[in-house]
């Protein structure tokens, strides 16, 4: 994206209406993975293909796409860690890896659905920025 | 003989889209097509593990107050992580070809083959 | 350890793929002087994993088996990570040769592999160890195809750093017979959940026998052999394995060549021996005759195809092939004795390929050799490092009183007894040709003059040219006691061969 593509008021019209709500939505998947369909993964893509659509749309200078980049890594770095992380609680409180009554909340059936939550957003974050650091390695200008 | 293909047709399905895939991925020259070779050859296989999880007369594997009976969810949730595994395969072959794009200019195979044999 | 840390020692299992894992997410993404000292996290991070396999396999080898359970969920519902004294051996040789590797990256990656791409590669090499010992550890099928896959895109790029664009082809045709072979891995997956409902490998042992003669389990067990041999690079299977351990950078061929292939043939064996039982073979399919026949052939053909090269890190890695098809060899023949051989030549071959291709790194290094015609009075250039390559030779040809002698021995004796007598032409002829090929290396280094002129010698950093001469020292060491790791591998061949 080394030239910002030409604008268009209707493409841009129509991304900056729809990229809240697709956020919105994909944080709305996320929180409703462990009761029905959605999750982190499905969530994750979203708010990735939101963020992708914005530099499709509306092209990044070369700031913003270090900052692109930058991002992309922080976010899957800190997905996965996220994970492990609340794996490594579950063992250190005494149960075994991810296993979500361990940790410490009021009751297991609470901690069981938090421990839930908590994964699923790590797996958001870990595919969104997984997805935004592929976008930005293909279709980037940044050679390294 | 017609019974025979229509009784088990979601093999049929699979092994032709398998054998679609397997065959760009021998006989494209162009690695970019032999990627979306890869693409159709995992395809096939995803499809396949969707049809064993099937039952009859089976609901989506979602809570639902009406459902009696559910098809098997965990194939699903198999394939949900092939899937995972089959785009970061593409992500990286991708990534490759970019790569020797700009190192070799092309991405035709047997162009590339002739600049290596020139190297040795 | 054990004793001390009792929560820390009931996780082991979970922690040996958690740390590799969680470091190589670090290096890359942390702030910059982090990633700067990414050897040294990668070096810390496998020193960790080297004493958790440690305190495993003691585990082990004192309880027989040891279990965990994710999530808390029994099996066969959860994932059960399950640890027999084979996976135990083999956990440790993979933490051991990836903890000697990432000591020589630290020291000498640089010289191979761009500045701005050192994170990523002591990166991709942590997610290879991780998704290797995740393979090894597993007791779940189909979870064990998905560290199959972390394991084989680490490969790819570890492959595509080397300093040539060669690296590149070589490393997108291994990712094209990788994944053909991962899918086909996946398929033969899918048709024993079909046919047995179950996925968890030791209820699949249980469900199987019933059902052996169902033309499902017969497509299973074709798909699952096709594609592990892609994997371990079995002939004729082996096509993409010369080029990427040719094009790799040195310390990715050394770890790739002495952890993924081995690994490749473990697996291999769990399907064979474990998911389904030696029963299978006699009855059902003649796999063993196959096998023998497709090792023997490797034998001969990876010894000839290395005495023909000229590239030093290429004749390597042909030689692999060829002891590739001893360690199948040993595992096909499938006596006690055989197997027991073929796991000791999978520790002989880890540790001695680790050690050759770290040797080919450091001749790179000090005097730009890449070439066997290079090495003319290279002795006298590099004494510890050709001291290193020629002590490993000796190993790997299986001169006494070394490891590579005790685990030919070992084939060679199973296949007597096994009455298999034209095996051991082959063993005795795979060894001479190994002799040849490495007296074309170890020749002209010491019997040799320097050539006229050369440029001067960079003499190899201390840390890199150490583990390659601790690796070689190793299989002498083992060889002159041998029977610790003999009475393990025959222990963990006997387990497997159970019936």
């Amino acid at each position: 994206m080394k030239v910002r593509p030409s604008s268009n008021p209707v493409t841009e019209t129509v991304s900056a209406l729809l990229i809240p709500f697709m956020q919105l939505y994909a944080l709305y998947l996320v929180a409703h993975g462990d009761l029905g369909p959605g999750g982190g993964f499905q969530g994750g893509a979203i708010f990735a293909a939101s963020l992708i659509l914005r530099a499709i749309v509306f092209g990044l200078d070369a700031e913003e796409e270090r900052r692109y980049e930058s991002l992309g890594g922080s976010l899957a770095a800190a997905g996965v860690l996220l994970y492990g992380g609340i794996g490594l609680l579950c063992m250190a409180r005494g149960g075994s890896f991810l296993e979500y009554p361990a940790l410490p909340f009021a009751d297991p059936k609470t901690a069981y659905h938090l421990g839930i939550y908590g994964i699923e957003t790590g797996v958001g974050l870990a595919v969104a920025g997984a997805m935004l650091l592929l976008f930005m390695k293909i279709a980037g200008s940044r050679d390294d | 003989m017609t019974e025979f293909i229509a009784a088990k047709y979601q093999y049929w399905v699979y092994i032709s889209l398998m054998m679609i895939g397997f065959y760009a991925i021998i006989a494209k020259p162009n690695l970019v097509k032999k990627i979306i070779g890869i693409n159709i050859f995992q395809t096939a296989v995803f499809l396949f593990y969707i049809s064993i999880s099937k039952v009859d007369g089976g609901t989506a594997p979602i809570h639902w107050d009406r459902a009696v009976l559910y098809d098997n969810p965990l194939p699903h949730v198999l394939i949900l992580t092939a899937i995972v595994v089959s785009v970061s395969v593409t992500a990286v072959a991708l990534a490759l070809v970019i790569r020797i794009y700009r190192e070799y200019g092309t991405l035709e195979e047997d162009q590339i083959l002739r600049g290596r044999r020139e190297n040795l | 350890m054990t004793a001390a840390f009792p929560l820390l020692a009931e996780h082991i299992p979970a922690l040996l793929v958690l740390v590799p894992l969680l470091a190589s997410v670090i290096i890359p993404f942390s702030p910059a002087p982090l990633r700067r000292a990414g050897g040294a996290v990668a070096v810390l991070a496998n020193a960790a994993a080297l004493a958790l396999a440690s305190a495993l396999a003691l585990e082990v080898f004192r309880l027989g088996r040891v279990t965990y359970r994710f999530g808390g969920w029994a099996p066969p519902w959860g994932i059960e990570y399950a640890v027999d004294p084979l996976a135990a051996i083999m956990l440790l040789l993979v933490a051991f040769v990836s903890f000697a590797a990432s000591v020589y990256s630290g020291a000498a990656a640089s010289a191979e592999v761009a500045h701005e791409r050192l994170p990523y590669y002591h990166s991709a090499a942590l997610l290879l160890v991780s998704g290797l010992s995740g393979m090894i550890i597993t007791g779940d099928v189909f979870n064990l195809y998905v560290f199959l896959e972390i394991a084989s895109l680490a490969g790819y790029a570890l492959i595509a750093a080397g300093r040539r664009r060669d690296a590149l082809v070589a490393g997108f045709n291994y990712l094209i017979l990788g994944t053909i072979a991962a899918t086909f891995i996946l398929l033969g997956i899918g048709y024993l959940y079909m046919a047995a409902g179950t996925l968890n490998i030791a209820d699949l042992r249980e469900r199987l026998p019933h059902i052996y003669h169902t033309r499902t389990v017969l497509t299973a067990f074709a798909f699952l052999m096709v594609g592990f041999s892609i994997k371990t690079a079995l002939f004729p299977l082996h096509i993409w394995l010369p080029d990427a351990y040719t094009y790799a950078p040195s310390p990715a061929s050394a770890l790739l060549a002495s952890t993924g292939t081995k690994v490749g043939v473990y697996a291999m064996l769990r399907v064979t021996y474990t998911v389904f039982r030696p029963e299978f073979d006699a009855s059902v399919v003649p796999m063993k005759t196959i096998l023998l026949v497709l090792s023997s052939a490797a034998v001969v053909y990876g010894a000839v195809m290395a005495i023909a090269q000229k590239d030093i890190k290429r004749m390597l890695a042909y030689s692999s092939v060829s002891q590739i098809g001893y360690i199948v060899l040993g595992a096909a023949i499938a006596s006690e004795s055989a197997l027991t051989g073929s796991l000791l030549h999978m520790i002989n071959h880890a540790l001695m390929k680790a050690s050759l291709f770290m040797c080919a790194g450091l001749m790179l290094i000090s005097t730009g050799a890449e070439k066997v015609s290079d090495l003319k009075g290279a002795a006298r250039r590099m004494p510890l490092t050709m001291a290193a390559f020629t002590a490993a030779a000796l190993s790997m040809t299986g001169i006494p009183p070394t490891l590579g002698f005790v685990s030919k021995w070992h084939i060679a004796l199973g296949a007597v007894e096994a009455g298999l007598w034209a095996v051991v032409p082959v063993v005795l002829a795979g060894s001479l040709l190994t002799a040849v090929y490495f007296w074309k290396v170890i020749e002209p280094a010491y019997f040799s003059a320097p050539a006229e002129g050369h440029k001067p010698d960079t003499p190899a950093p201390f840390w890199a040219a150490a583990p390659a001469a601790a690796l070689a020292g190793l299989g002498l060491l083992l060889g002159l006691a041998a029977w610790t790791p003999a009475a393990g591998a025959a222990r963990a061949a006997g387990e497997l061969l159970l019936k």
